[in-house]
């Protein structure tokens, strides 16, 4: 293992993205998952949205570590969170009213993503604010890839665009089930399935490699 | 040295072996299924044979193509997905694109049947499940119904059979209503006399009451069919009915008419006995297909479409191991729950 401090950051950037992705490999915060990725500017709003307020609140979780008391953090943390899911929503309602409807009652949803939570118990109030930043900023991307991977599928097979303009030919019949609700599931369970099959693809390449020497 | 001769076998049970095997049943399901689909085809001609062919193709197909790909020995021999392919192009309205028949044959092995383990495995009847996301995915091509016995049905085919895949068909403008969709939304109740022989338009196979009843019968005397399942829907449909009909004549139609028109009859003999999705004891299958015959009545008075059968059956799927959980018959030489209470 390599112990270099530059290493070990990158690292912690590194893992949200791909190895421990919150939504392909932790399946975690399915509700916004599955509720908004309808589209593929909902995805990256609410990508972007999930982003801010986990770096914010994993950074002042952070700071404040050795501050809150153990007894009542969940609560604290939930009040960080809070403050900063309202300073998002804001800043979403003030630059387009239409996004601000199309996410609807989800923005303020993501004060219970456990994605946030689980960062800030399991990460942030054991690490200094450097490594928060960076672990935040990592799961942060990995949920908006994420996010943008199913609104895409579900955008252009089910409305036959892609952030609004046409892929297809303007007789395209659309996969009206893509952009119902029906279709966030199918979709997800398609990208878990693509996700397993190429760990245990890499799983089995490592042990004929291993094997062969 | 050889072993000494074993005297004394121990086996597990099931010790009783019926010589009828998976694919004696299917085979005779889809013997059941033919004359059904040789009327719909003197129906609706061309299209309907055409609707037939590709969900039954497209069906056996995914099935031969999953196995290999799951290295399994391929299950087409035993006939379950020509079945799931006959049933879900009989489900089908006759001038859907073939490009859509084809994609519902596909989801509903894929989906239907391959996600849950195969034949044994699947928890709804993988040619419901089929339509079912056609339905949510083309509201409007699978609602667009064709006049059967139209003169050139054998010489011509509807526009919108041969579309290019994923595009938007073409309709012709000779579309029509169903009895059901009459009744909804014009009040205008069909004869009952066409709804039993089948001359009305729908959806390929679910026109003849009496075909799918002569079928059902045949199946049912063979024992391969459950005739408790059809029976009870037919009865607690035809029953509900009659109580609203007698209250209000003028907003529900009559039991006559809701047991012969759209896709009741096709949907209670031949998909809600589905014998992996329904339950296995008698007072189990009983209330399932009450169930059933409960939400088909809902639906089509109160919901917003106006056929319900295939909701109603996949909720009857989806309760089905619930029912089974709450009625389980007392297992030899056990107290019951109530005794030891």
């Amino acid at each position: 293992m390599n112990t270099d401090p530059a290493h070990l950051s990158t690292n912690e950037f590194i893992k949200g993205l791909w190895r421990e992705n919150p939504i392909f490999v932790q399946v975690l915060g399915m509700c916004p998952a599955l509720a908004v990725t309808n589209s593929v500017i909902n995805a990256i709003a609410m990508g972007l949205a999930t982003t801010f307020v986990l770096i914010m609140s994993s950074m002042l979780v952070s700071s404040l570590r050795s501050f809150i008391p153990k007894q009542v953090r969940i609560a604290s943390y939930i009040l960080i969170i809070a403050t900063f899911v309202t300073v998002a929503e804001y800043f979403i309602q003030a630059i387009s009213i239409e996004l601000h409807k199309n996410l609807g009652a989800f923005i303020a949803l993501i004060v219970v993503n456990c994605l946030i939570l689980g960062r800030a118990e399991a990460f942030a109030s054991k690490n200094t604010i450097w490594p928060a930043f960076l672990d935040a900023a990592g799961m942060g991307l990995g949920f908006t890839f994420a996010l943008i991977c199913l609104g895409g599928v579900r955008e252009l097979i089910g409305n036959g665009t892609l952030l609004g303009y046409m892929i297809f030919s303007e007789n395209y019949q659309p996969w009206i089930v893509m952009i119902l609700p029906g279709g966030g599931f199918f979709s997800l369970g398609a990208w878990l399935l693509l996700f397993n099959w190429m760990k245990s693809r890499k799983e089995r390449l490592n042990l004929a490699a291993e094997n062969s020497h | 040295m050889s072993l000494p001769k074993k005297t004394l076998e121990i086996r597990t049970s099931p010790h009783l072996k019926s010589p009828i095997q998976t694919d004696t049943i299917m085979r005779n399901v889809v013997y059941a299924l033919l004359p059904v689909a040789a009327f719909a085809v003197y129906l609706f001609g061309l299209a309907a044979l055409l609707v037939l062919l590709v969900s039954t193709l497209a069906a056996v197909l995914t099935e031969h193509f999953l196995c290999i790909l799951n290295h399994r020995e391929s299950t087409i021999r035993d006939w379950s997905a020509v079945i799931t392919g006959l049933l879900l192009g009989l489900t089908l309205p006759p001038a859907l694109p073939l490009w859509m028949v084809a994609c519902g044959g596909i989801i509903a092995i894929a989906l239907g049947k391959f996600m849950f383990g195969g034949l044994g495995y699947n928890s709804f009847n993988p040619a419901l499940v089929g339509r079912a996301v056609l339905q949510a995915s083309f509201p409007v091509a699978i609602t667009t119904w064709y006049p059967a016995m139209t003169p050139d049905r054998f010489s011509s085919l509807p526009a919108s059979s041969l579309t290019m895949p994923f595009m938007k068909p073409v309709w012709d403008t000779v579309t029509t209503a169903t009895p059901l969709g009459q009744m909804k939304f014009e009040h205008i109740a069909a004869e009952t006399g066409n709804l039993f022989f089948g001359m009305s338009g729908g959806s390929v196979g679910e026109t003849s009451a009496l075909i799918i009843l002569i079928c059902g019968a045949y199946l049912a005397a063979r024992n391969m069919l459950n005739w408790r399942i059809p029976v009870t829907i037919f009865a607690v449909v035809a029953g509900l009915t009659a109580i609203f009909h007698g209250i209000s004549p003028e907003t529900y139609p009559t039991p006559q008419f809701m047991l012969f028109s759209g896709g009741l009859m096709l949907g209670a003999v031949f998909m809600a006995t589905d014998m992996v999705a329904s339950p296995l004891t008698t007072p189990g299958v009983i209330v399932y297909s009450a169930v059933i015959g409960v939400m088909i009545v809902v639906i089509r008075f109160w919901g917003g479409l106006p056929e319900g059968v295939m909701y109603a059956i996949l909720f009857g799927n989806a309760v089905s191991p619930l029912i089974e959980r709450s009625i389980q018959p007392r297992v030899y030489g056990t107290t019951s729950r109530r005794a030891k209470a």
